[in-house]
């Protein structure tokens, strides 16, 4: 009897429909964040600027290495002198005052992450962005780094190149945050590789 | 659709119809003009580049890692195969060793891709005959290959995975258990939706014996990929002319006998099975070690032109890079599988009915994005 139905290829795909009819809901409801699919660990959302907690400034240089392998050309940058620098508490020469993604532009490919030699750039978790004026996805630095700090909480973020990108001044010194009192003109030496990667990534 | 009378024929009275270009079964924005008879079809004529975004020419002001997501967004649902095959080409002009660990990661993934490629062309097929079920299943299956692909990639659709040398990041270590785990879900998943359409009588009323193109015709409009097997013509790139490392792998490549919808249709349910069988063996050999071949500063090959094609899940994909040396291509050309495919649309449709020719155009499986470039 079985055999004779299952030649029958219109009832076969009714014990599938049947089978499937008694088995729980494969689909997510979107806006009821309880019932949501969680993003994966890697997933690539908005790109955000990272936040040097130790010593209180982006990890970011504004070497706009990532700027020039943007595929859409959607992020600007603009670098200026760092002031904790000139006082000796950071190892950063220059540091970025000005950066601005259009989020509306990107295309999420992740290869701005790619080039950055400072690990100030990183693809976090957001991508519920929308919004109701056209231009109202140009992010800028303050959105960047309050987006970067958020993910950097979310998935307890650690630089890959610890060493390279700590921040911290050349000087031993400096380990002692007590550094207003330890005004070292003596440290122009290339203690900052940010001039020297230009160089390198700018091939 | 838009009705416009139009004469062709002086005896007969004929009837120009416009399906598309915002057409739901045009699978993106394609243009079909038809003149029919009465309810047969006299003539029908594509117009296409509607969604033309000038990747060719953009190609040639992007530096190689920027081109890879060009080429994510040619063929949007068999992404990982379109990145792999200008990989490749750029790989074999600058004569690049790939490290073992790449090439197999690369195939398992481009067969997911395959099997997640068909299964959306099996959801959207089993619409185009007016069955709704399938797509649910389609889709289902399709979304857990993509979930897969979020955690590896971090992108559902476009990876921009593949490396030129390798592959962006090294997949995690649970990476195997849930292929595993997949791959057996896929297998039962294949059955179901094997059991639930192919033989439904309804759907072979209506697949059977339509659009059909003989295997000299095929050769002849040099369709290739399931549109050709289907046809009873054994050509894959994978096993003709492997490239990559698919000459390791022992798998079948179905073929169909008539070449009409069904054929078509059932060459790709075939392949997904086929795919599987490819992931496993993968699977079992992946080694450990590096994951690409570092290139120091841009990627620059040396002068020359190249020309590799791939087995992509519509087809003969094959890309032409020519290089002057700079860290720019000088020109890339890409020789879209659909878009060959499509110009057999003509020859499939003579002597159909109206109402088989959203069928027929399903049954190639074209993408759009891939036709127009
Ligand atoms: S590459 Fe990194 S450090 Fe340089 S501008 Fe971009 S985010 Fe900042
Ligand atoms: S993710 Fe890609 S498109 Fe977006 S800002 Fe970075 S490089 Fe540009």
């Amino acid at each position: 009897m079985i055999s004779q139905l299952k030649n029958i290829g219109f009832l076969r795909g009714l014990v599938v429909t049947l089978k499937t009819t008694f088995r729980s809901s494969v689909t997510a409801e979107y806006p009821r964040v309880d019932k949501r699919i969680q993003v994966a660990e890697r997933f690539m959302g908005f790109p955000a600027l990272l936040w040097d907690s130790n010593i209180v400034e982006p990890y970011c240089t504004g070497c706009m290495v990532c700027v020039r392998n943007c595929p859409t050309q959607c992020m600007s940058a603009e670098m200026k002198d760092n002031p904790k620098f000139e006082d000796g508490t950071s190892g950063r020469r220059k540091i970025i005052n000005e950066f601005e993604i259009n989020l509306g532009r990107c295309i999420l490919c992740g290869i701005c992450v790619d080039v950055c030699n400072f690990d100030a750039i990183e693809m976090s978790h957001e991508h519920e962005l929308s919004k109701y004026q056209r231009n109202g996805n140009r992010a800028n630095l303050e959105t960047l780094l309050r987006m970067g700090m958020e993910f950097q909480n979310k998935v307890n973020w650690t630089p890959k190149q610890p060493e390279k990108n700590s921040g911290k001044p050349k000087e031993k010194v400096s380990k002692s945050k007590t550094s207003e009192d330890l005004p070292n003109p003596l440290k122009l030496d290339k203690s900052l590789n940010s001039e020297s990667s230009e160089k390198d990534s700018s091939e | 659709m838009q009705v416009s009378q139009s004469k062709i024929n002086d005896d007969a009275i004929d009837l120009m119809i416009n399906m598309g270009p915002q057409h739901p079964s045009t699978h993106g924005v394609f243009r079909l003009v038809i003149w029919v008879d009465g309810e047969k079809i006299q003539k029908v004529e594509p117009h296409i580049g509607y969604l033309h975004r000038g990747s060719e020419k953009i190609c040639e002001s992007e530096s190689y890692n920027q081109i890879i997501t060009l080429f994510d967004r040619l063929d949007y649902v068999g992404n990982l195969n379109n990145e792999l095959a200008f990989s490749l080409a750029v790989e074999k002009l600058m004569d690049l060793e790939i490290p073992e660990r790449a090439q197999y990661i690369r195939v398992i993934l481009c067969e997911l891709n395959r099997i997640a490629s068909h299964m959306l062309f099996y959801g959207v097929y089993g619409l185009d005959a007016g069955a709704t079920t399938p797509m649910l299943y389609g889709f289902r299956e399709r979304e857990r290959i993509q979930e897969l692909f979020e955690s590896v990639t971090g992108a559902r659709l476009m990876h921009n995975y593949i490396r030129i040398g390798g592959i962006k990041e090294d997949v995690e270590s649970d990476f195997k258990d849930k292929v595993h785990k997949l791959i057996n879900d896929l297998k039962k998943s294949v059955d179901e939706c094997d059991d639930l359409l192919s033989n439904n009588e309804m759907f072979l009323v209506r697949t059977k014996n339509i659009g059909i193109i003989t295997a000299d015709e095929a050769i002849d409009l040099g369709l290739s990929g399931p549109s050709l097997r289907a046809s009873g013509v054994l050509e894959d790139i994978r096993v003709t002319d492997p490239y990559s490392i698919y000459d390791r792998f022992d798998f079948g490549i179905p073929v169909g006998s008539k070449g009409d919808c069904w054929d078509r249709y059932f060459v790709r349910v075939q392949e997904m099975r086929e795919s599987i069988k490819i992931i496993e063996q993968a699977l079992v050999d992946l080694p450990e070690g590096e994951i690409i071949t570092p290139i120091k500063g841009m990627v620059r090959p040396p002068k020359g032109e190249v020309f590799v094609r791939t087995e992509s899940p519509r087809g003969d994909l094959g890309v032409f890079v020519v290089s002057d040396g700079s860290d720019k291509p000088y020109r890339v050309k890409v020789r879209p599988p659909s878009f060959v495919n499509l110009q057999a649309l003509e020859l499939m449709l003579r002597d159909t009915y109206l109402a088989d020719a959203v069928l027929v155009l399903g049954s190639i499986d074209i993408i759009m994005g891939e036709v127009d470039r």
